[in-house]
């Protein structure tokens, strides 16, 4: 029998699952930053006027913006002009039935098994796909339509729905909100947006496949979603990506606005490529991600399963401007070979009464480094506030390591705020307790890893919990046994 | 069933188990005795596979094949079951989600499809009856937070589902009051069959009350030293292990 030094060496000789290119004619911008490089993809989705100031503002603010340094890691140099900011498949852009769709596109999703198709419709997911940039297809939309749910690709919006996105297009992350925002800001390429109307509550989950394809792209997506009043959506995102050798940047932004009694399930399963075992290649996956609970008893709730990318930096952050708001988030980040996660949330407690909650499950495998840096601010005029942290790690091996950074701001002696951590390790017990039951170490490893982290797939849709359980499961597979 | 011949073994250079030999046929209950220190769980150990233990001389046959050279979930899959002296806590991961997929892996060894949801329902729920195992533990986190008592119990109730060959269950009775000691040897009882074997290690004569076992054999130094009938519990529970301590330093093993 293996013993486990032997296991958690085969961890690193897991080759990436989802690692392989499709071979479909690109329109792609030459590489480079430039303000001819914004008003070239400005012109390509024929934006308007104000858009493309927007743009440049966002390319002014990135000139002026230092790279941050507060980070638990290494960032690694980013050469920004050999970047190339727009790709979108040639031509064929339209489509009315899958029949339509480029046959290896569709091979594609079959391999990495995205029931794209109408079973998924079937199944009440409306699936728009962002395939390097340009969102192929829409399902479901006409259903949508009936009820006045907006979900289409953010070019879509610009030119069909430009008052909304006007009104809301960097109200909750600025263009000067940090360096990668603003880079976004100025090159974003295109992304999905989504608008509630009052009271409605979205019928089925909304769900968004994102995929890097074409090598030497940065992706710079873009989501806006809005919930407006008593309204409620659960939107999905997840992504996988081929293997490649070059770091790829990806930088996007997500908002969130919940309107009052309006409440957003945003949920997200990152596999992104994560480099090889010695850390060469992988996704630098920056991505800045932030909603608002604007009117009273909103309530956004960001689930995150987070398995992929060389490199993963974010907060996804909630505003809880309105009173009575609530914000939560959950996560589980896995890290293994060398991959380093730094994540977590910012809560920031503007209302009276709001209320946050923060789960964070943090798994190390092989040379893994995994940081919890979460932040709860409460304001002076935050009366009563409440949040709940509670933040977990588990190592597997003795080569990885875990980090917490908590940070806790308050101005309100009314506010409570709990804070519990605990750092834990599979214990060979645990795994040979399994055995003999008659589960083989592997397996072991998969049912442990899924139990520590029920908490946070439970609230993951049905469908995409099944998901990412697997996803655990072959992420950390040989990690133990 | 079980067939251990000239058995030897180590944990950590330090020899622990010095030539044991015991047969253990289909329908026999055997109660292995002895005081701490004994060898008796590192028996149970070393059967069950657990790292660490390094056997040195002598062989094990279950069933004719050769129990040692099998991985642990093999072994399990083969029908040995192991209640735990301390049985692990795993958080998160329901106690009949952790038995749907043990029982699926048996099932799949023995190239049986997994039972269907209605058809494990309603086998979980029938042998919690048999065992009188609380259905409120069924649906918790395995072990986690469970007393000492619901542990063990849950060790039965897991014996009682996978339904093994041979059953080594190691201090079972310890820390284990008077009504849970009832129960889980009724338990115990009810599952004893002329197809099945058990193995029951324990400190004390006690639980040998309500399982009776056909065999006793006293385990001392690695050995084992003294084997006997039931009676001998009683004799052993009477007199204390020293009378034994002497005979093994004369070198004298009964049968």
């Amino acid at each position: 029998m293996a013993n486990d030094n032997e296991i958690i060496e085969n961890i690193a000789n897991k080759e990436y699952e989802f690692g392989f290119v499709t071979d479909i004619e690109m329109d792609v911008a030459p590489a480079g930053l430039s303000e001819d490089t914004i008003r070239y993809i400005s012109e390509k989705k024929k934006e308007p006027e104000w858009l493309l100031e927007w743009r440049l503002k966002g390319l002014q603010a990135f000139g002026r913006q230092k790279l941050p340094d507060w980070q638990n890691f290494d960032l690694p140099r980013i050469d920004f002009q050999k970047i190339s900011y727009y790709a979108a498949p040639k031509s064929k852009k339209k489509y009315d039935s899958l029949d339509q769709v480029d046959p290896e596109l569709l091979a594609t999703f079959e391999k990495l098994g995205i029931p794209l198709s109408e079973q998924k419709a079937l199944a009440g997911v409306a699936v728009d796909i962002v395939f390097d940039s340009v969102s192929v297809k829409t399902t479901y939309k006409e259903k949508l339509k009936e009820l006045g749910i907006i979900f289409c690709s953010f070019g879509e919006a610009v030119q069909e729905h430009p008052e909304l996105v006007k009104k809301y297009l960097g109200s909750v992350v600025p263009y000067s909100d940090n360096i990668f925002a603003a880079l976004n800001a100025a090159a974003f390429s295109d992304g999905s947006f989504v608008y509630i109307p009052k009271g409605v509550r979205c019928p089925m989950e909304l769900s968004t496949y994102f995929r890097i394809n074409t090598e030497n792209t940065g992706q710079f997506e873009r989501t806006l979603i809005i919930a407006d009043e008593g309204s409620y959506v659960s939107y999905l995102e997840g992504c996988t990506a081929p293997m490649r050798d070059e770091n790829q940047l990806h930088a996007a932004v997500v908002e969130l606005i919940a309107l009052g009694n309006a409440e957003i399930k945003y949920s997200t399963v990152q596999n992104w490529y994560p480099g090889d075992k010695d850390g060469k290649g992988g996704i630098y996956n920056f991505v800045t991600k932030r909603g608002i609970c604007k009117g009273a008893n909103a309530k956004i709730s960001w689930t995150q399963v987070e398995t992929g990318s060389a490199i993963t930096w974010k907060y996804p952050s909630v505003i809880l401007q309105g009173d009575h708001s609530t914000g939560e988030f959950y996560s589980v980040a896995v890290t293994r070979n060398r991959q380093i996660a730094d994540t977590g949330t910012k809560m920031h407690h503007i209302g009276r009464g709001t209320r946050s909650r923060i789960i964070s499950k943090g798994i190390s495998a092989g040379h893994g480094q995994n940081s919890y840096r979460g932040l709860v601010q409460i304001g002076p005029k935050a009366d009563e506030a409440r949040n709940f942290t509670q933040c977990d790690s588990l190592l597997i091996g003795d080569r990885c390591g875990a980090h917490t950074f908590p940070y806790i701001e308050s101005k309100n002696n009314t506010a409570t705020v709990e804070h519990e951590a605990t750092t834990s390790k599979i214990g060979e017990d645990q795994i040979f307790y399994l055995n003999q039951r008659g589960i083989d170490s592997e397996k072991a490893v998969a049912l442990i890893i899924n139990g520590y982290a029920r908490e946070v797939l439970n609230q993951l849709p049905m469908e995409f919990a099944v998901e990412a359980q697997k996803l655990l499961s072959i992420t950390l597979e040989g990690s133990v046994g | 069933m079980l067939i251990i011949k000239n058995l030897h073994a180590e944990v950590e250079g330090k020899q622990i188990l010095k030539g044991i030999d015991l047969t253990v046929n289909a329908g026999e209950v055997h109660a292995i005795m002895g005081p701490n220190g004994s060898g008796k769980s590192s028996l149970a150990a070393v059967l069950a596979g657990r790292d660490g233990y390094r056997v040195t001389e002598g062989e094990v046959l279950y069933e004719g094949k050769n129990l040692l050279e099998m991985a642990p979930e093999i072994r399990a899959r083969e029908g040995v079951f192991l209640a735990f002296q301390y049985p692990i806590e795993i958080p998160g991961v329901s106690n009949i989600n952790f038995l749907k997929t043990a029982l699926a892996e048996i099932r799949a060894y023995q190239d049986l499809p997994p039972l269907d949801a209605k058809e494990f329902l309603q086998l979980s729920r029938e042998k919690q009856r048999l065992v009188e195992f609380d259905a409120k533990l069924v649906n918790r986190s395995l072990n986690e937070g469970f007393s000492g008592g619901e542990k063990k119990r849950n060790e039965i109730f897991q014996l009682a589902m996978l339904e093994p060959k041979l059953s080594i269950l190691d201090e079972t009775d310890s820390g284990l009051d008077i009504d849970a000691l009832r129960i889980v040897s009724k338990g115990v009882n009810k599952l004893r069959s002329s197809r099945n074997a058990f193995m029951i290690i324990t400190h004390y004569q006690r639980l040998l009350e309500y399982i009776v076992p056909g065999f006793v054999h006293v385990l001392y130094d690695g050995r084992i030293v003294k084997s006997g009938t039931k009676e001998l519990a009683l004799e052993l529970e009477e007199k204390g292990y020293d009378w034994l301590k002497e005979a093994s330093r004369e070198n004298v093993t009964t049968v």
